[in-house]
């Protein structure tokens, strides 16, 4: 490996987070942008061709090397690490609303989903996956909520535009079939 | 479209009827979700919803789900019904100008339907990513972040009860009564004025006096006025209080 993608991988390696891109960058000023991309990349490959149980992974705007999912059931076993909680059906369905039509205000949200969100944004507040942004125009000036970097890390997403554009979805909205 | 519709639905009501208990009650994130997966159980054209047979169902399974007092299933229920009623309308004018009542519907299902891919697509990148962990797990972060006053009436009283209930009995003082000396401060008050003919209400007390002297003094004092024994005069609130023998002016002035 070369000198400068052993420097990544040390810092990598004692990051518990997603190291952003430009952080990675600036460990290594004499190095050009180019550079650290190829060396990154390089890891990668390392990691892949001669067979890590580690990964590098491009998510939240950054890198971090994480196991590979087929030890994740021995490593739960021996209790040495344990997955997060799974996030419920309607606080799926509220991110997903947040994702595409940020910034969005509460009442937005609920005309889409049919029910009353209040206590679902307050607990994906907390767990720092939305964050209010703004306030809307108009009545009451409701809050605005958009999802954050955090969200972007625990679904592994690179930036929102990997989720898919909404004409890209199986049932894309087409308008109602004039009547016959 | 809809003169074709009713009676083709009223003809299959009575067939898919028995269909409509399930044994295995899933859980239904909302009332368009619920809709949704009865359009997909009955396998109808989402852009020619049998609305008569739709809203029958829809409400059988409220009912089997015992979700009737979740108003919002209740709300769409009913906006099912209004549905149904308008398409029964008879239709006047020109065939173009009719507007399909199910139009606003079928726009929210299809919106809720897409909305429930990207969920399945976050599901799935979810799970992706909750089978692999970083070099030194952290729990979820559970630090509070500032909510963004969200709190209702019935979440503020219930704090205030917890921090009730956590908060632990008052100290209680008991008050031990002390009785107060009113005839000796008379005494002391008598001997002092027939001394020095007038003197302050400070220079009778002691520095160190307890409360229950001060008051004994302060009613030795109120008492012997009223008796017309002294005079007290206090030239302002909170100025020092002369008191005199009922002779002499205490403030030098005519009384």
């Amino acid at each position: 490996m070369i000198p400068l993608a052993k420097l990544l991988e040390a810092a990598l390696f004692a990051s518990p987070r997603p190291i952003p891109a430009d952080e990675l960058a600036a460990l290594a000023p004499e190095a050009s942008k180019a550079e650290v991309a190829a060396a990154l990349e390089g890891l990668r490959e390392h990691y892949d061709v001669d067979g890590h149980g580690v990964e590098l992974v491009e998510m939240a705007g950054g890198w971090q090397i994480l196991t590979r999912p087929e030890y994740t059931e021995a490593i739960e076993r021996a209790q040495l690490a344990a997955r997060p909680q799974r996030l419920s059906a309607a606080a799926l369905e509220t991110l997903a609303i947040i994702a595409y039509r940020q910034p969005i205000g509460r009442g937005e949200i609920e005309e889409i989903r049919g029910v009353s969100v209040g206590s679902i944004l307050k607990s994906l507040h907390e767990r720092g996956l939305v964050e209010v942004v703004g306030r809307a125009e108009g009545m009451g000036r409701p809050l605005l909520y958009a999802t954050t970097p955090l969200f972007l890390e625990q679904f592994a997403l690179r930036h929102l535009e990997e989720l898919p554009r909404a004409d890209e979805l199986a049932i894309a909205l087409r308008p109602a079939p004039q009547p016959l | 479209m809809s003169a074709t519709l009713e009676p083709t639905a009223a003809a299959n009501e009575g067939a898919l009827a028995d269909r409509s208990f399930v044994i295995d009650l899933p859980a239904y994130a909302g009332p368009l979700d619920l809709l949704l997966s009865l359009i997909r159980d009955e396998k109808v054209d989402i852009y020619d919803i049998p609305i008569a047979h739709i809203a029958k169902q829809f409400l059988a399974r409220i009912r089997q789900l015992q979700l009737n007092d979740a108003a919002e299933y209740l709300e769409l229920a009913a906006r099912l019904l209004r549905i149904k009623a308008q398409l029964l309308l008879p239709r006047h004018g020109s065939e173009e100008a009719w507007e399909d009542p199910r139009a606003e519907l079928v726009r929210r299902l299809l919106e809720y339907q897409q909305m429930r891919e990207v969920v399945d697509i976050l599901e799935r990148r979810g799970d992706e990513r909750r089978s692999r962990f970083g070099r030194a797990y952290l729990p979820e972060a559970v630090e509070p972040v500032a909510a963004p006053l969200a709190l209702s009436l019935g979440e503020l009283l219930t704090a205030v009860d917890r921090i009730l209930r956590v908060t632990k009995e008052p100290t209680v003082h008991t008050v031990v009564a002390r009785a107060l000396d009113v005839p000796g401060a008379i005494a002391y008050v008598r001997r002092i004025i027939g001394e020095r003919r007038r003197t302050r209400l400070m220079e009778l007390l002691a520095p160190d006096a307890e409360p229950w002297q001060v008051i004994s003094m302060l009613l030795a004092l109120l008492e012997l006025a009223k008796q017309g024994e002294l005079r007290l005069l206090q030239p302002r609130p909170f100025a020092a209080v002369d008191i005199s023998d009922h002779e002499h002016d205490p403030a030098g002035q005519a009384a």
